[in-house]
């Protein structure tokens, strides 16, 4: 087994944002903060267990959204994101 | 849904009992090595691979593959415990003290902390002397067998008395300083210090 | 009321299993009533939670195999041998007992008709299930989107709901299915035989000009190999979505 094994889409950590944000995050759009490269949070590469989800841009890895519930808090770190965009629930 | 129990689910845990009390608070028994990743497995040339001691120390200093594993071994075993629950009993790990490895940069006297890097880079801090005094190491065997890569090879670090996120994978250095830095999980709501005894897993604890 | 909708569906509840039926000796298929459910789109999972008299507790994501129906929602479990969830839900639990899930979860792997097409949906082994609640929802609402499921599976024993997809398939309405049998056929079979390739992704799809949506879903390994070579063969990066499970199967 290799990493590329263990790694899922974004959208296997919408439980956990969804715990988080009132809009549906893995629709939302990110520009990633290490190559500039635009894509929704589903189709971020996810890596995720039991302390967190860690979402990495496609293209160069960066860790675009990092996400954890440690003893009931939600800690959250987008540095990895230029920018997040929400649109309106349709 | 407090109160609600799954009729008939038990779970895939060994029960602690006849453990003699190696199982600390809130953990369960694993056979199995789960792997944990939050991101891909690095690919290391060994041509390449350096451990490095920097910050606040009186000889910064880098060691190759060939000159870390010329160091005098010294092996592990014992438990480990991640955060996540599970404990695995009698693992044995293979590398050198990070004493030795300290005691070659010599840490200066106002060198209270370090944090750990890694090939990919993960981070976690760690206070200077729970990796000095026999308590931690930079390990590139497991059970007899060389580290496997999702399990952190070529080398990880290894500080079994806290709790496994600490025990970086594909550790390439650490750097000592006069302050506590958070690293990867510890900017993300885990524990600074991280006992398992104590069961300091997440900040408030 | 968006907002409303998707607050509601975090929580958790308790659903009750109204029948646990086997599909195949891997797979068993759990019809489930949850009261208060804001329904679903076809391609959404939903999380299940156990929890045992101690406390400990277990928690897993499943794809959704129904299409939208009322309370009703149907997931499709394959059994894992080392499994520590998966043997609970297609061994243990049965028609009266209580679940504890909440959902439905997830935006970005979804289909409904207004998204139109052509439609590929590539399918490894426990990837159909996600995929079945859209050829389902396909049918159940007249949808005359063309659609194509390319369905690979070990053997014939494995494949879940091969008559259903044959019917489908035989009504007329734009769904056609290919399935490819990796490990063994049956006697008589002049169909695929080997994983999912550039060449067979030719063969069974629709060319990168008809501009098709596509859906992949299975294990990672798969799911990777299937959305390079789709790209490679000209497919537009954005419309191919992908859903990985991880390594071999949910």
């Amino acid at each position: 087994m290799d990493d590329h094994d263990l790694r899922v889409d974004g959208n296997a950590a919408a439980g956990l944002l969804g715990e988080v944000f009132a809009l549906e995050a893995t629709a939302a759009w990110t520009t990633c903060g290490g190559c500039g490269a635009i894509g929704q949070v589903g189709a971020l590469l996810a890596y995720c267990h039991g302390m967190g989800a860690v979402l990495r841009c496609p293209g160069c890895d960066t860790a675009v959204v990092r996400v954890a519930n440690a003893g009931g808090r939600w800690w959250l770190d987008l540095r990895g994101a230029r920018s997040v965009r929400f649109d309106p629930a349709p | 849904m407090s109160g609600f129990v799954s009729r008939g689910f038990r779970g895939r845990r060994r029960p602690a009992e006849g453990t003699g009390g190696r199982v600390p608070p809130g953990q369960y028994v694993e056979a199995a090595f789960p792997v944990l990743t939050a991101g891909p497995t690095p690919r290391i040339d060994l041509a390449e691979w350096r451990f490095r001691v920097a910050g606040l120390v009186a000889h910064p200093r880098a060691w190759t593959w060939e000159e870390i594993r010329a160091l005098p071994p010294s092996t592990f075993t014992g438990d480990i415990h991640c955060v996540t629950k599970w404990t695995k009993l009698d693992t044995t790990f293979t590398g050198v003290s990070v004493d030795i490895l300290l005691d070659a940069a010599e840490p200066l006297p106002v060198a209270s902390h370090a944090v750990a890097s890694s090939y990919g880079g993960y981070t976690t801090n760690l206070p200077l002397d729970d990796l000095r005094g026999g308590k931690a190491w930079v390990v590139w065997e497991f059970d007899g067998a060389p580290l496997p890569p999702e399990h952190g090879g070529p080398a990880r670090l290894l500080v079994p008395h806290l709790y496994f996120w600490k025990s970086a994978k594909w550790v390439m250095g650490l750097r000592l300083l006069d302050h506590d830095a958070p690293g990867f999980w510890e900017s993300l709501g885990y524990h600074n210090h991280g006992d398992p005894w104590l069961e300091e897993r997440y900040w408030s604890d | 009321m968006a907002g409303r909708a998707v607050l509601e569906r975090l929580t958790w509840r308790l659903a009750r299993v109204a029948a646990a039926r086997a599909e195949t000796p891997r797979f068993v298929s759990l019809d489930l009533e949850v009261a208060g459910w804001p329904g679903h789109l076809p391609g959404q999972h939903l999380d299940v939670r156990l929890t045992a008299e101690d406390g400990y507790q277990a928690q897993r994501s499943y794809s959704i195999a129904s299409a939208p129906d009322g309370e009703r929602v149907t997931i499709t479990v394959e059994r894992l041998d080392d499994g520590e969830v998966s043997p609970y839900l297609a061994g243990e639990l049965g028609a009266g007992d209580l679940l504890e899930l909440r959902g439905p979860i997830g935006g970005y792997f979804v289909w409904e008709p207004a998204l139109g097409g052509p439609l590929l949906l590539v399918a490894g082994g426990s990837g159909v299930v996600p995929l079945l609640a859209m050829v389902r929802h396909h049918a159940a609402t007249g949808s005359r989107v063309p659609t194509c499921l390319l369905y690979s599976s070990r053997s014939a024993a494995d494949v879940l709901a091969s008559g259903e997809l044959e019917r489908l398939a035989a009504a007329g309405s734009g769904f056609a299915v290919t399935h490819t049998l990796t490990r063994e056929q049956p006697p008589g079979w002049d169909g695929y035989r080997r994983r999912i390739d550039p060449a067979m992704l030719t063969e069974v799809g629709w060319p990168p000009a008809a501009r098709p949506l596509v859906y992949v879903c299975g294990p990672t390994r798969m799911v990777e190999a299937v959305a390079t070579a789709l790209v490679e063969l000209g497919h537009d990066q954005a419309r191919v979505r992908t859903e990985r499970f991880g390594p071999t199967g949910g």
